[in-house]
C-alpha cells in the first residue's frame, strides 16, 4: 500500500531520510525488537482477540452445561475453573488490552505525533501482557487454573480452603499483568500531555484521546489496590501471614474492600475507552461534530473521579454499617448523571446530523440500546433493598454483561470496522458486516435478557448446575441458543476481517471523510506517521483547510524533522512548540526484560525461590543496561525506565 | 513555560541540541506519574493497617507485643529525611556541570541511605525475637509495610549507585544524564516522604 508520490511540502530528499531513519527491519530480529506503536497496537489487538476467543469458548462450554438442569458435561471443579478464567480473561486479558490496543494505534496518530512518548516501554508493556496472558491460560490444561471467581473472595481464595496452585496463578498472573497496564497508562498520559501537534490545545483534543487519558489516570490510582490485594494473598498462601485470616486478627472483608476499590473504577476503565470510540465514530457518520464537546469532557472527568467513590455498592450484602450504605447508594445514583449526559449528547448528534448508515454506526446504535438497558438495571442496584434481593443471582450476571458487552464490545466492534481501512489499508465487505451485526445484536439479547428473568426467579450465579423443580430450564435453554448465535456473529466479524485483509478493496487515506488526524495520513500510515507534522487550528482538523495548508507547500524543516528519528514536544495545556526530541531505535531489551520477569513469576509460582532471586537480579541488571548512558552517537529517547 | 524562539528557528539538524530548554520533559512526567501510582500503593497499605487495626478491637498491638519503642525509628528518621538535602545539592551540581558536586552529593545520599538500611536491619533483628511475619496480623502488617518501604530505599540506592558509577566513569553530563539525576531525586524525595507517613502510622499511632 506504499504511496509512491511525494506528499506536498516534502522534498524527495526529506522523504528518503524519514524512510531511512524510521525504517522497520524486515528480519526476525526486527519483528522482535520493533518499538513502532502501530505494530505494537496491532499486536495488542490480535493477542487480546485470541484471549477473547479462549474466554468466549469457556463461556460456550458453561452455557452448554447450563442448557438443561442436572447436566453432566462439566464437573463442578472444571466449571469453577472455566467460569473464573472466563471472567478473569475477559476483564484483564481482553477488555483492557483490546482498548489499549486501539489507544496504542490511534493516540499518536490522533494527536499528530510520530510515536508514543516512551516507545520502548510500550514494547515492554506488550510483551509483559503477552507473557502474563500465556502464564494464566497455561494453567488450564494442567487443571490448575484460578477457580474461585474473577473477584476471588477471601476466605475462598486461601490455602486452607483452596489448596493447589489455582489462586497462586491468579495472584501472580495479575501482579505480572499489572506491570504492563501501569506502564501503558503512564505512557498514554505522558504522550497525550507532551506530544500533541502544535496548536492542539486541551479544548481541541479528540474525545477518544480524552477517554484514554482518563482511563489511564483511573488505572494509575486504582490498580495499586489490586496489586496490594494480590501481594497479600500470595503472602497469606505461601508465607503464612494473616491479612485475611480472622483467627489471627486478619479480616476477610479487607480483600473485598481493596478488590472493589480497584474493581469499580475498573468497570469504567473498561467502558470509558468504549465511550471514546463512540465519540470518535459518530462524527464520520453524522457529518457533524459531537454535540456538547465541553460537557462530554467534563462528564469523562466526572465519571473518572466519582468511580472511586462507589465501590461499596458491590458489598451491599456484607453487613456493613447502614450509613455507608446510604452514602454509596447516593454516589452510585449520582454516577448515572454523567453517563446519561453522554448518551443524550450522542442521541442529539444523531438527530441533528445527516445519518450515513454503515456497519460502525449500526454497532454504535446497538451500543446505545444495550448500554442503556444495562444502565437501567445498574441504577436498580444502587437501591440497597433491591440489591440485597437480587445479589448473587443471574440478574447481576445479566446486568454486567449488558453493560460490558454494550459498553465495551459493541464500541470495539464499531472501532474494528471503522479503523480497519486505516490499519490494513483495505475496505471491509459491508454486507458481511451487517450480517455480523444483526447476529451479534440478536445473540447478545437472546442470551442475556432471559437472565434478568431467571435471576428474579432466584437462580444463583456461579453454580455448575441446577435442579429442575424451580423451572429455570426453559429460559436457560433460550440463553444457551442465544450464546451460540452470538458466537456465530463474532465468527462472522472475524471472517469479515480476514476477508478484508485478503480480498478487500484498497482503502483511500480517508474513506469516511472523518475529522481526526489519523485520516490525514496514508492507509496504513508510514512508520513515521506524518511526513510533515501538522498544525491544528480547531476541533476537527481534517475538516479544516488550514491543517492541510500547514503540511502543504510551505512546510518548514522544523515540522519535517528528517535529520533523525524525531518528534515534537509541545506544552501541556496550549500545545505550543517546545523542541524536537529524538526517539529511540528498535531494541530487544524490552523483550529480554519481559522474559526475565516471566522467569521470575514462574519461579515464584513453583516455589523455586533461589531461581526467583536470580531472575530478580537479571531484571535489575537489564534495567540498568537499558538505562546506561549511551554514547553521543546513539540517542536514547527518554530518561526513565 | 515555553520557549518558542531560539532553537525552533533553526533547521532540524541544529534544533536537536542537547540542552534542556524550558518546559517539562516526558521523562519528568513519566516519573511523576510513576510516583503517583506508587504513592497510591502506600496509601492502600497504610489504609489496610488502620482498617485491620480498627476492626481488631481496643487492644493494639495485639497480645503482649506492646507499642513499638521510639528511639531507633526517630534516629532512622533523623538519618533518612535529611538525606534529601545532598540529593538536591547533587542535582544542582549536575545542572551546572560540576562533576565533583554531583559525585559528593550522590555519595553522601548513599551513605545516609545505607545507614538507614543498617539501622532497619538492627531493628528487625531485635523485633524478630518478639514476633515475626507469621505471629499474627500485627506482625504481618509491620513487616510488610516497613519491609516494602525498605525495598523502596534499596531501589532508590541502586538508582543512586548507578548514577554514581556513571558520574565516576567520567562520561560528560549531558541532558539525558541530568534528567536521570533529576528523576532519581524525585523518586528519592518520595521515598523519604513515605517514611514520614510510616513513622506516624507504625510507630506513633499505637500511642495515640
Amino acid at each position: 500500500m506504499v504511496t509512491t508520490s511525494t506528499p506536498p511540502g516534502v522534498s524527495r530528499v526529506d522523504l528518503a531520510r524519514l524512510t531511512e531513519h524510521w525504517a522497520e527491519p524486515r528480519s526476525l530480529r526486527g519483528w522482535f525488537s520493533t518499538v513502532d506503536h502501530k505494530r505494537i497496537g496491532r499486536r495488542y489487538l490480535v493477542t487480546a482477540g485470541v484471549f477473547f476467543v479462549l474466554a468466549g469458548l469457556s463461556a460456550l462450554a458453561m452455557r452448554t452445561q447450563l442448557a438443561r438442569p442436572e447436566a453432566g458435561l462439566l464437573s463442578p471443579e472444571e466449571y469453577n475453573q472455566l467460569f473464573t478464567m472466563h471472567g478473569t480473561a475477559m476483564i484483564f486479558l481482553f477488555a483492557t488490552p483490546m482498548l489499549f490496543g486501539f489507544g496504542n494505534y490511534l493516540v499518536p496518530l490522533m494527536i499528530g505525533a510520530r510515536d508514543m512518548a516512551f516507545p520502548r516501554l510500550n514494547a515492554f508493556g506488550y510483551w509483559v501482557f503477552l507473557f502474563a496472558g500465556l502464564f494464566m491460560w497455561a494453567s488450564l490444561p494442567f487443571g490448575a487454573a484460578p477457580n474461585s471467581g474473577w473477584f476471588a473472595y477471601a476466605p475462598l481464595n486461601s490455602e486452607q480452603h483452596n489448596p493447589g496452585l489455582h489462586m497462586d496463578v491468579y495472584a501472580l498472573g495479575l501482579l505480572f499483568l499489572g506491570i504492563s497496564t501501569t506502564a501503558a497508562s503512564i505512557n498514554f498520559i505522558v504522550t497525550a500531555l507532551k506530544l500533541r501537534a502544535p496548536g492542539m490545545s486541551l479544548n481541541r483534543v479528540p474525545l477518544f484521546v480524552w477517554a484514554i487519558v482518563a482511563t489511564a489516570f483511573m488505572v494509575i490510582f486504582a490498580l495499586p489496590a489490586l496489586n496490594l490485594d494480590n501481594a497479600m494473598l500470595f503472602l497469606d498462601r505461601r508465607f503464612d501471614t494473616h491479612f485475611f485470616d480472622p483467627s489471627a486478627g486478619g479480616n476477610v472483608l479487607l480483600w473485598q474492600h481493596l478488590f472493589w476499590i480497584f474493581g469499580h473504577p475498573d468497570v469504567y476503565i473498561i467502558v470509558m475507552p468504549g465511550l471514546g470510540i463512540v465519540s470518535a465514530v459518530l462524527p464520520a457518520f453524522t457529518r457533524r461534530g459531537v454535540v456538547g464537546y465541553p460537557l462530554i469532557v467534563l462528564s469523562i472527568v466526572a465519571i473518572a473521579i466519582i468511580s472511586f467513590g462507589v465501590w461499596v455498592h458491590h458489598m451491599f450484602a456484607t453487613g456493613l454499617p447502614q450509613l455507608s450504605y446510604s452514602f454509596f447508594s447516593a454516589a452510585s445514583t449520582i454516577i448515572t448523571i454523567p453517563s446519561g449526559l453522554q448518551i443524550f449528547a450522542w442521541l442529539a448528534t444523531m438527530l441533528l446530523g445527516r445519518l450515513i448508515i454503515r456497519v460502525p454506526l449500526l454497532f454504535v446504535v446497538g451500543f446505545i440500546v444495550t448500554f442503556v438497558l444495562g444502565g437501567v438495571t445498574g441504577t436498580m442496584f444502587a437501591l440497597t433493598a433491591f440489591d440485597q434481593q437480587v445479589t448473587d443471582t443471574y440478574f447481576v450476571v445479566a446486568h454486567f454483561h449488558y453493560v460490558l458487552i454494550g459498553g465495551a464490545v459493541f464500541p470495539m466492534l464499531a472501532g474494528i470496522y471503522y479503523w480497519l481501512p486505516k490499519i490494513t489499508g483495505r475496505m471491509y465487505h459491508e454486507g458481511l458486516g451487517r450480517w455480523a451485526f444483526w447476529l451479534v445484536f440478536a445473540g447478545m439479547h437472546v442470551t442475556f435478557f432471559p437472565m434478568h428473568l431467571y435471576g428474579l426467579f432466584g437462580m444463583p450465579r456461579r453454580v455448575y448446575t441446577y435442579a429442575s423443580e424451580p423451572g429455570w430450564g426453559g429460559w436457560n435453554l433460550v440463553s444457551t441458543i442465544g450464546s451460540y448465535v452470538l458466537a456465530l456473529g463474532l465468527l462472522l466479524v472475524l471472517v469479515g476481517v480476514v476477508h478484508a485483509v485478503r480480498r478487500g478493496r484498497p482503502a483511500p487515506p480517508d474513506p469516511w471523510r472523518a475529522d481526526t488526524l489519523e485520516w490525514a495520513t496514508t492507509s496504513p500510515p508510514e512508520p513515521y506517521n506524518f511526513p510533515v507534522l501538522p498544525r491544528v487550528h480547531s476541533l476537527h482538523p481534517v475538516w479544516d483547510e488550514r491543517t492541510a495548508e500547514s503540511t502543504g507547500e510551505g512546510a518548514t524543516a522544523d515540522r519535517i524533522l528528517s535529520e533523525g528519528r524525531n518528534t515534537l514536544l509541545t506544552s501541556e495545556l496550549d500545545a505550543r512548540v517546545e523542541r524536537p526530541v529524538p526517539m529511540p531505535e528498535s531494541t530487544l531489551k524490552p523483550l529480554v526484560l519481559a522474559a526475565a520477569l516471566l522467569v521470575l513469576f514462574a519461579a515464584l509460582l513453583v516455589a523455586w525461590y533461589p531461581v526467583a532471586a536470580v531472575a530478580a537480579v537479571v531484571v535489575a541488571a537489564t534495567i540498568a543496561v537499558w538505562l546506561w548512558p549511551a554514547g553521543p552517537s546513539r540517542t536514547s529517547g527518554v530518561a526513565t525506565p | 513555560m515555553t520557549d518558542r524562539g531560539g532553537i525552533m528557528a533553526a533547521t532540524g539538524a541544529e534544533a536537536l541540541s542537547t540542552e534542556l530548554p524550558a518546559g517539562r520533559s516526558t521523562g519528568w512526567w513519566g516519573m511523576v506519574m510513576f510516583v503517583a501510582t506508587e504513592a497510591t500503593l502506600f496509601a492502600c497499605l497504610l489504609g489496610s493497617y488502620f482498617y485491620l487495626r480498627f476492626q481488631y478491637g481496643p487492644q493494639w498491638p495485639p497480645g503482649a507485643i506492646g507499642a513499638p519503642e521510639l528511639l531507633k525509628p526517630l534516629i532512622m528518621t533523623a538519618v533518612l529525611l535529611p538525606s534529601s538535602l545532598p540529593m538536591v545539592w547533587a542535582e544542582r551540581g549536575s545542572r551546572h556541570g560540576r562533576r565533583w558536586q554531583l559525585r559528593c552529593g550522590l555519595g553522601a545520599t548513599m551513605v545516609l541511605g545505607l545507614t538507614f538500611l543498617t539501622l532497619q536491619a538492627i531493628e528487625y533483628a531485635e523485633k524478630l525475637r518478639h514476633f515475626t511475619l507469621t505471629t499474627d496480623v500485627y506482625g504481618s502488617l509491620f513487616y510488610l509495610i516497613t519491609g516494602f518501604h525498605g525495598l523502596h530505599v534499596l531501589v532508590g540506592l541502586t538508582m543512586i549507585g548507578w548514577l554514581l558509577a556513571a558520574a565516576l566513569s567520567g562520561a560528560t553530563i549531558d541532558a539525558h544524564r541530568r534528567e536521570r539525576v533529576r528523576n532519581t531525586a524525585i523518586y528519592w524525595h518520595f521515598v523519604d516522604a513515605v517514611w514520614a507517613a510510616i513513622l506516624f502510622t507504625i510507630y506513633l499511632s499505637p500511642r495515640l
